[in-house]
């Protein structure tokens, strides 16, 4: 157990479902815009998570209009208000850059079978 | 002026509620005990002596054995002075704990910064250097430190390689971010100087009041 764990503890989501590299996330995003709040939906692929604690992201891909876009998040981040996974992906790395120079076919990812 | 004494611990971040990431740096601080008053009749100046951390009183040398026995206190393994105004507030053998400070204050912290050994102008005094490719032969050096046959010397104080850190800094205005009292924490936002594990003073800060002051004026 770190020394800091205890402060960190307390900030720490509990409601974060599993999920790995490869899977297929939709991110609910709390957007506010002046004093109105609402959610912005971001579905992509996982391609790395990193860091631990309070300190642990996960990075977001998706192409949208042909043009590649990723999103870092902060995991235990409060404007994160749902992650669904909607899809498990079968990958063989923990770190999924090589998407970045792959577009169409070669940029798809297999799907874990469920056993 | 209030004042604890503390040792740090690590750094982390906290999440605020609208989900901005806050930089902090996690202090124990205290328990400490009033060891000594010091009055403006007795010593010339109102301050207070406090003590951190047990130790063994063999530890101690006989002068220091004899200031704990004397106030009938256990030894103390750290005692620093704070000054303050009213020194007849204080009792000896008093505790103070974190609790002192809350939430949103600014303290300042002084602690021993983290020593670099014998270190370059460029890492010292922020020189620029020299380009490191190109066919340069002038990488990091100091370059020129004076004029020829006048003066005929080098002035003092020229900045020049040595010695760096390990020295007494005092970070200014560091907010108070989170105070936990059942565990001793203080969560201040940003870095503080000296090791994890390194001794430290956190003190009201000086120069909140002051600016906050100055600030109303403008707004007159």
């Amino acid at each position: 157990m770190q020394k800091t764990d205890v402060v960190e503890s307390e900030y720490l989501r509990d409601d974060i479902p599993d999920f790995r590299p490869g899977d297929t996330v939709k991110v609910h995003v709390r957007v506010v815009e002046g004093n109105r709040e609402r959610i912005q939906v971001f579905q992509g692929v996982v391609i790395s998570r990193k860091g631990g604690g309070t300190r642990e992201t996960f990075t977001v891909r998706k192409v949208s209009f042909g043009v590649g876009v990723e999103r870092t998040f902060p995991l235990h981040s409060p404007i994160i208000s749902k992650i669904e996974v909607v899809s498990q992906g079968k990958v063989r790395r923990a770190k999924l850059y090589y998407l970045r120079d792959r577009v169409g076919k070669k940029a798809r990812i297999k799907e874990k079978r469920r056993t | 002026m209030k004042g604890i004494i503390g040792r740090k611990i690590a750094m982390t971040q906290i999440f605020t509620e609208d989900g901005r990431i806050v930089p902090v740096t996690v202090v124990e601080a205290g328990p400490c005990r009033v060891t000594q008053i010091k009055t403006v009749d007795k010593e010339g100046y109102g301050a207070v002596q406090l003590g951190f951390g047990s130790v063994r009183e063999k530890k101690l040398n006989k002068p220091l054995r004899g200031h704990f026995q004397s106030k009938g206190l256990e030894p103390l393994r750290h005692l620093a002075e704070i000054r303050v105004d009213d020194p007849g507030a204080y009792q000896v053998g008093q505790e103070i704990t974190v609790s002192i400070f809350s939430k949103g204050e600014k303290v300042d912290v002084t602690g021993r910064s983290k020593g670099k050994g014998f270190a370059g102008v460029v890492k010292r005094h922020g020189f620029g250097g020299g380009p490191a490719s190109h066919g340069a032969h002038f990488h990091r050096a100091p370059g020129s430190i004076g004029a020829c046959a006048t003066p005929s010397r080098v002035f003092r104080g020229s900045r020049m390689p040595g010695r760096m850190g390990g020295e007494r800094v005092t970070a200014l205005n560091l907010e108070v971010v989170d105070v936990k009292p059942e565990r001793n924490l203080l969560l201040l936002k940003g870095s503080v100087p000296g090791p994890k594990g390194g001794l430290l003073l956190i003190r009201e800060s000086v120069k909140g009041r002051r600016q906050r002051s100055r600030k109303a004026h403008v707004l007159t």
